[in-house]
Parts: structure tokens; sequence; C-alpha cells
């Protein structure tokens, strides 16, 4: 079965030299893919390439499709949903208005508003606080929003940067629990970006390795976890 | 007390017109954080094609909505061929391209139209009413720019396109990622401020009248309004209009005469920035450095 | 290199000074009235440019401190009887305090609010020059005409022979004057202001004093160009100094060249002589022009003519040194 997202020869950066060098990864349809490594690694640029935000070479390939020289509007309007770095969210607009957003590119008012009660059932929170200001949401609630924002695009392939970043144990557990329940239950695909491997490697089936934007380890989640080198720079154990 | 009453609604009437400018230049200072000094010069010329087409007989209200509808098409063409180039350049490049559009558009106006004053059809009539506080142009202007307001507010708030405009004025990369066309939106604000500003030109040149210069005072107190409401704030910058009209009226009547209009303004612009630089009811100000 | 470079740029400028005494003899009086203006000019854009080219406070209404030095001058000679070269200083004075005044508010005014301000100053400049409680000073709309200077010491000149060497050797001193500022210590300061502020503040540059005295010299320079403006033209009043002055200041910088000194003089050439030739085409031809300059050369040249003939010369001086 063709991946849903394939990288092949990946190489992209900000100016003359590249941040990330020849990358190759897959995340299989339906699967969740996880991207490990240090700060500085090259993790977020990875996801920034795939989604478009930036100029890479390379190819990839969504559902087989090549979809590395479009921008990014139109990469999302193939159904990959982007969850950036620091959560991108619209602080002065409404909680309800920021999830409208994410359902943008969509043309069916009755699925949108379904959708709308769905990610309100994952996140009741939001639900309660749907006419408030989204810049006035502690960082835990900011994060659910921007996954539920990405979720209103009825998404084929999510991309999430960190979502456990600067966020409370109690909260991370429950955003990877609604994660899980999001692709077992939904089949979307995720390819998840981490510096907490303990917690990538639960969710995820397939796990990569990077080091100064180099693939240094490639295998299952099960084969990464019980690597010797793995467990004691990023499991700490 | 009669006189006062009466400055003071005539006051409101032109300050009308001075709020829509503002929010013309609210629309652009929202989503790009640059103020159009041509935003004046653009009007002017809407209101020249508006008159073309009154002149060869087109009734009055169809030549309004035609002008707007250009308008807005041409405020379109000129963020893609003229602003989008340096859309990311600094402050200083992109102000001199302002001033070029505004020399340009004032120099063709002169070349096609000449430099001799016309006179510009009032849709209201102009005999005076309510006691003979106010004339029925003013109230019509009023009412036009209530109208504007209402219309554009309800395009923001609840339509999915102004939604998308201010998202992407607010966080361009987020809007991108969820699929907007964030380049769009930049040329839809100002097809939107063209058209806006076609408006403030008709309903200011039968008072006026029609001339290339015509927009140049005008201009200055649409700047005072929206910096005294607030420049990233459409509502502040309408009520900031009314209060400038009255304002300038007042002085104008009780303490300097009609001679020092744009000097009233330039206090006001300088007091504003100097003392409350963002506004009545403006969130800090954002400069570019 | 470096040697050989300097010396070029010598021999260039002793070229130039020549040809530039010489022009008086060999064209028309109409001709040197003109080249006399554009000298003026260039004093004027020398001093847009210190505050917009070297510190990047973007002025819109120069135009007006242009009026103030022409009105200092022809209100010290018309109404007092000061001789026309005496009022050079005085213009330079009256317009160093009120541009430092200015420029005072102006600091907590960045880039576009300072724009903006300016422009304001811009729009009001002839309404005021107009209003009738100066109007004893500056003789209202009518404005002031004064009287063309004579060639003293019974040298053998016409007077606008005369006139031209008298601005002449102004300019080169307000030139000269403006390369030892920007060429050292200040010029340097100027430009990490414009560039990095932030930084220039911690590294100990007295920001808000630079900006405000730049400021004052910016407006100290095109008040003297005011003042000899005002001689020259014999004649001020407030319909010379719109809006569209200052534009004409702006689009002499660019076109020059921002942050370049003998920018200066090419834009002035430039604002003296092409509306001359655009004017037979139509009335608004030279400000279409001055348009389009305006925009294609923030396009395709934003270092102005001196920044092309620099990169003209860099080029024609390399090419022997590759082989």
């Amino acid at each position: 079965m063709t991946p849903i997202l394939e990288a092949r020869g990946l190489t992209a950066g900000y100016g003359p030299s590249p941040v990330l060098h020849s990358l190759d990864f897959a995340v299989p349809a339906g699967g969740v893919t996880t991207i490990l490594g240090a700060n500085g690694a090259g993790k977020t640029t990875t996801l920034r390439a795939v989604s478009g935000l930036i100029r890479a070479t390379g190819e990839v390939r969504l559902a087989g499709e090549r979809i590395d020289r479009l921008a990014a509007e139109d990469v999302a309007r193939r159904g990959v949903a982007h969850v950036p770095d620091g959560r991108g969210t619209f602080v002065a607009l409404s909680v309800e208005e920021n999830l409208r957003l994410g359902a943008y590119t969509r043309r069916d008012p009755g699925g949108v508003a379904r959708d709308m009660e769905r990610v309100y059932g994952l996140f009741p929170v939001l639900a309660e606080r749907r006419r408030q200001q989204a810049g006035t949401l502690s960082g835990g609630e900011q994060q659910m929003l921007a996954i539920s924002r990405a979720l209103m695009l009825r998404p084929s392939l999510l991309l999430l940067d960190e979502p456990s970043f600067g966020l409370a144990p109690l909260i991370v557990r429950e955003i990877f629990r609604i994660m899980r329940t999001v692709n077992e239950s939904e089949g979307v695909a995720i390819l998840l970006v981490e510096q907490n491997a303990s917690l990538a490697l639960g969710l995820a089936s397939r796990a990569y390795l990077l080091e100064t934007g180099r693939v240094v380890v490639a295998g299952s989640a099960a084969e990464l976890g019980a690597n010797d080198a793995i467990r004691r720079s990023y499991l700490g154990y | 007390m009669e006189a006062f009453l009466h400055q003071v609604l005539s006051g409101l009437a032109t300050g009308g017109i001075y709020a829509i400018v503002a929010l013309a230049l609210v629309m652009i200072y929202q989503a790009t954080h640059l103020v159009n000094f041509a935003q004046g010069e653009m009007a002017m010329f809407s209101t020249y094609l508006a008159w073309t087409m009154i002149d060869a007989g087109v009734p009055y209200w169809p030549a309004f909505a035609a002008t707007v509808a250009l308008s807005f098409v041409l405020g379109i063409a000129i963020e893609r061929i003229v602003i989008r180039p340096v859309e990311k350049a600094p402050v200083l490049a992109v102000v001199i391209v302002f001033i070029g559009l505004l020399v340009i558009l004032n120099s063709v106006a002169g070349w096609i139209y000449t430099y001799t004053i016309k006179s510009f059809p009032s849709p209201f009539p102009t005999h005076r009413i309510l006691g003979g506080y106010v004339s029925a142009h003013e109230l019509g202007v009023m009412a036009v720019t209530m109208g504007v307001l209402v219309l554009l507010f309800v395009f923001f708030r609840f339509t999915p396109l102004g939604l998308a405009m201010r998202a992407a004025a607010q966080n361009p990369v987020s809007s991108r990622l969820v699929g907007i066309r964030v380049g769009w939106m930049l040329a839809l604000g100002w097809g939107l401020a063209a058209a806006v500003g076609a408006v403030a030109g008709m309903m200011v040149a039968p008072i006026v009248f029609l001339d290339p210069n015509m927009m140049a005072g005008i201009l200055l107190y649409g700047f005072a309004a929206a910096l005294l409401g607030g420049i990233d704030n459409p509502a502040g910058a309408v009520f900031g209009g009314f209060v400038v009209g009255v304002l300038e009226n007042l002085a104008g009547a009780y303490l300097v005469g009609t001679e020092l209009k744009l000097t009233v303004a330039l206090v006001l612009i300088v007091g504003v920035l100097v003392m409350r630089p963002s506004g009545l009811f403006g969130r800090v100000l954002v400069t570019r450095v | 290199m470096d040697m050989t470079d300097r010396t070029w740029r010598r021999i260039g400028l002793a070229a130039l000074l020549a040809l530039a005494c010489l022009l008086p003899f060999l064209v028309s009086s109409y001709r040197t009235f003109q080249l006399t203006s554009a000298l003026s000019y260039a004093i004027a854009l020398l001093g847009l440019n210190i505050l917009t080219g070297y510190n990047g406070q973007i002025s819109l209404g120069h135009g007006a401190f242009y009026a103030i030095g022409a009105y200092v001058a022809a209100i010290l000679m018309d109404r007092f009887g000061v001789p026309y070269w005496a009022t050079l200083p005085a213009a330079g004075a009256v317009c160093l305090v009120i541009g430092f005044l200015f420029g005072l508010p102006a600091l907590r005014l960045e880039g576009l609010y300072l724009a903006l301000a300016t422009f304001a100053l811009a729009l009001a400049t002839p309404q005021i020059l107009k209003y009738k409680l100066l109007e004893d000073w500056t003789g209202g709309v009518q404005g002031i005409v004064i009287l063309k200077p004579d060639p003293p010491f019974g040298l053998p000149l016409d007077q606008d022979q005369w006139l031209y060497f008298f601005t002449l050797v102004v300019a080169i001193v307000m030139f000269w004057l403006g390369r030892n500022l920007l060429a050292g210590r200040i010029g340097r300061a100027l430009v990490a202001i414009r560039d990095h502020p932030i930084a220039a503040e911690t590294m100990g540059v007295d920001t808000a004093f630079y900006k405000a005295t730049t400021f004052g010299v910016s407006a100290l320079y095109t008040g003297v160009a005011g003042a000899l403006g005002a001689i020259v033209i014999q004649f001020v009043a407030p319909d010379s100094f719109t809006l569209f002055l200052s534009i004409t200041l702006l689009v002499g910088i660019v076109v020059g060249g921002l942050a370049s000194i003998s920018g200066a003089l090419w834009g002035a050439l430039f604002i003296q002589f092409v509306p001359n030739v655009a004017d037979h085409i139509s009335k608004a031809a030279p400000w279409a022009i001055y348009g389009l300059f305006l925009i294609a050369f923030m396009y395709l040249m934003p270092t102005g003519i001196a920044g092309f003939l620099r990169t003209l010369a860099a080029r024609l001086t390399r090419r022997p040194s590759r082989r």
C-alpha cells in the first residue's frame, strides 16, 4: 500500500547552507510516524519543508502525488494539516473563529458544523470557551485549540510539532490520549516531531532519529525504543 | 447656541467623510501595517471615473455602483502590480512607492481631466431640513457613512472571507497553513479600501468640488481620525472621524478661522502621535523600525 | 589601488570644479540661472539625505524648511534691509532651531509615523504662510519680491554669473562640511542608528540626541538652500512651497542616490532639468515622470544614479586587474 507521506532526498534550509541533508522517511497510510532528535536537529524544519512553508529540494509525495513544489496553502488544501511550533493561534480571534478558520477551505457547511461539535466533544474545555479570545487561553488549551483547528480541515495527514512543549505532564498525557483516538478511530495519519521520546514512541509505529539534519537511525518504534544509544540519550534509562 | 448646534451637526456630516477615509486607511494598515499615502488620490481618481460616467449620461446611482466596483478592481490591480514587489522592503522604500503612486494618480488625473474645477452632483437634495440645521446632502452623507460601516462590519464579522482577511492580517503563517491565500487577502484589502475611498470621494466632491488636489486636506483629516481612534481599530477610526469633523468645524468657527484648517489637522496629528500614539481605542502601536 | 582610487577622485573633482567655473561663460544667462538654482537644490538635497538617507528618518515635509529659509531671507532683505549674504546664516540658524524642535517630538515617531507627521507639515505649510496674522511679514498670498544683488568689488560679471559663483562657493563649503560630518564617527553613528537602532543604543550612542540634532542640521542645510533659492528667483510666495516641493526633494534624493553625497548633485540636476524638458509635453507630464521615476528607481536602481556610477566605476577599474 502506498504510504500517505513519503520523502526522498529532502534537503532544505533557511539561507544558503541547508539544515536538512537528503532525508528519507515515510508515514504509512493511517499510521503514526515520529521524528525524534535534540534541539536544533532539524525537526521543525522537516515539517516546514513538508508543508511548503520553506523551499525544499528532493521529492515529497502525498499518497503518491508530488507536493514538494506546492505553496503551503495548496498543501493544506490537499488535506495536510500542520500544527506549527508555538501553536500558531490567532490570538485576537475567538476560539470558535479559530476553528472556523481551520475549515476555511471546506465547502460542506453541514460537515463543518458536525466536526465543530466533534472537536468540542474531544476537548470540552474549548466548548466552554468558544466565545473567548483565543489569546487568553492557557498553554494547554491553546495546544488543544491548535490540534482542533487542524482537525477541522478533515486532514488525511496531521503534522504535529512538539505538542508536549512547555505543558504540564497531565495535560500532555491527555493530549496524546486524544491523538491516539483520532488516529485509531478516524484513520488520520500523523507525523509527530518530539523531544519527549518515550511519549512519542508510545504513540508511533515508525520512528526516525535526526541528528544535525541527517537521519541516523530508522526503524519501528519498538526497535528504536530498544536501541541502547537512544535509550541513553533520549529516554534517560 | 443655534449656531453652535449647526456647527456641530455639519461637523458630524464632514466627519462622516473623514470616517470613511479613516476606515480605508485602517483597512490597509491592518493588513500590511502600512499607511497608504496615496489613499486620497485613489479616491480622487475614482470620483473622476464617476464624473465621466455621469457626464456621459449614466444616472447617478448606477454610476455610483459602477465606480465602486471599478475602484475595487483598480485597488486590487495596484496592490498586485505596484505594492507587491516592495511588500518586504524597508519602510522608506514603501513610503517612496506610495508617494510615487500619489504623484502619478494626481498628474494623470490632471492630464486627462485638466486642473479646472468641476462641479459634481449630489444624489440628495441641497435644501436645508430639520429647521435649517443641516442640509439634506449632509444628512445623506451621514446615512451613506452608516451604511458603509454596517456593510463592512457584517462582512468582516460574519462572512468566511472577512474572517480569513482578519486572520491573514494577524497571523500570515497560520493562515497559509489552513489554506488561506494570504497574498490575495492583502489585494482584497486594497480593493475594499479603494472602493470605500471611492464612496468618500463621491460624497465629498459636491461640497469641495472636483479637482485633482481635492482630497489632500480630507486625507489629512482622515489620518488624524484614524490616529485618534487607534489606527488598528475600525470602530475607533470611525469615532475619530466624527470627533475630528466636529473639532475642525468648531475650531474653524470659533478659534482660528477656516484658513488654517490644514494646520489644525497637523496639530491634531502631531498631538495624538506624541501624547497618545495608540489612539483612544487602539492596541499598543506596532512600529516597523 | 587605494592610492590610484584617491588620485582619480581628486582629478575628477578638479575637472568638475574647472567645468563648474567655466560653465557660466559658455551658456546663456538663463541657463546660468538654472544652474544656480540646481546648486541650491543640491544643498537642500544633501540636507534631506543626511536625515533620510543616512539617518533613516523619513521626511515628506522638507519643503517646509526650504520655505522657512526662503522667507527668512526675503523678510530680512525686504523689511530690514539686511544684505543678501548675511541672510544665509540667519536662515540656517532659524531652521536649525525649528528643525531641532520639530525633531524632539518626532523622536518618538518611528518610520511611518514620522513620515505621516512631516506629510501633514508639508500640506499645512502654504496655509500657514498665507495666514492673515503673519501677513505683515510674509506678504500673504502676494508673497515678497526681492532684488537681484549686483556683483561686488567691480567684478566683471553680470548679476546671474555673480549669483552663480556665490552659490557655488556656498555649495562647496556646505558639501565640504557635510562630507567631513558624514565620513567620520558621526556619520557612522547616524548609519548605525538607521540600521540597528537598538544595538546603537546599547553601544552607547545617544540615539535621541543624535536624531534631534540630525533633524536640526538637516533643516539647516535645507533652510540655507531655501534662502539661496529665494535670492536666485527674487520672489517668495506661499504656493511655491506645497507638498509637491517636498516630493520634488524626495525625488531628488531617490534618483540621485540615498545616503550618498554626490547623489545630492545628480538629484539636483535631475529635478532642475527633467521637468523643463517634460513641461513641453504637458503641464502634468513632469509629475507623471517623477512618479514613474520614484517607483522605477525603488525597483530597479535603489542606490540611485550615484550608486549606479559607483558600480560602473568599480567594474571599469576591476577589469584590467583581473586579466
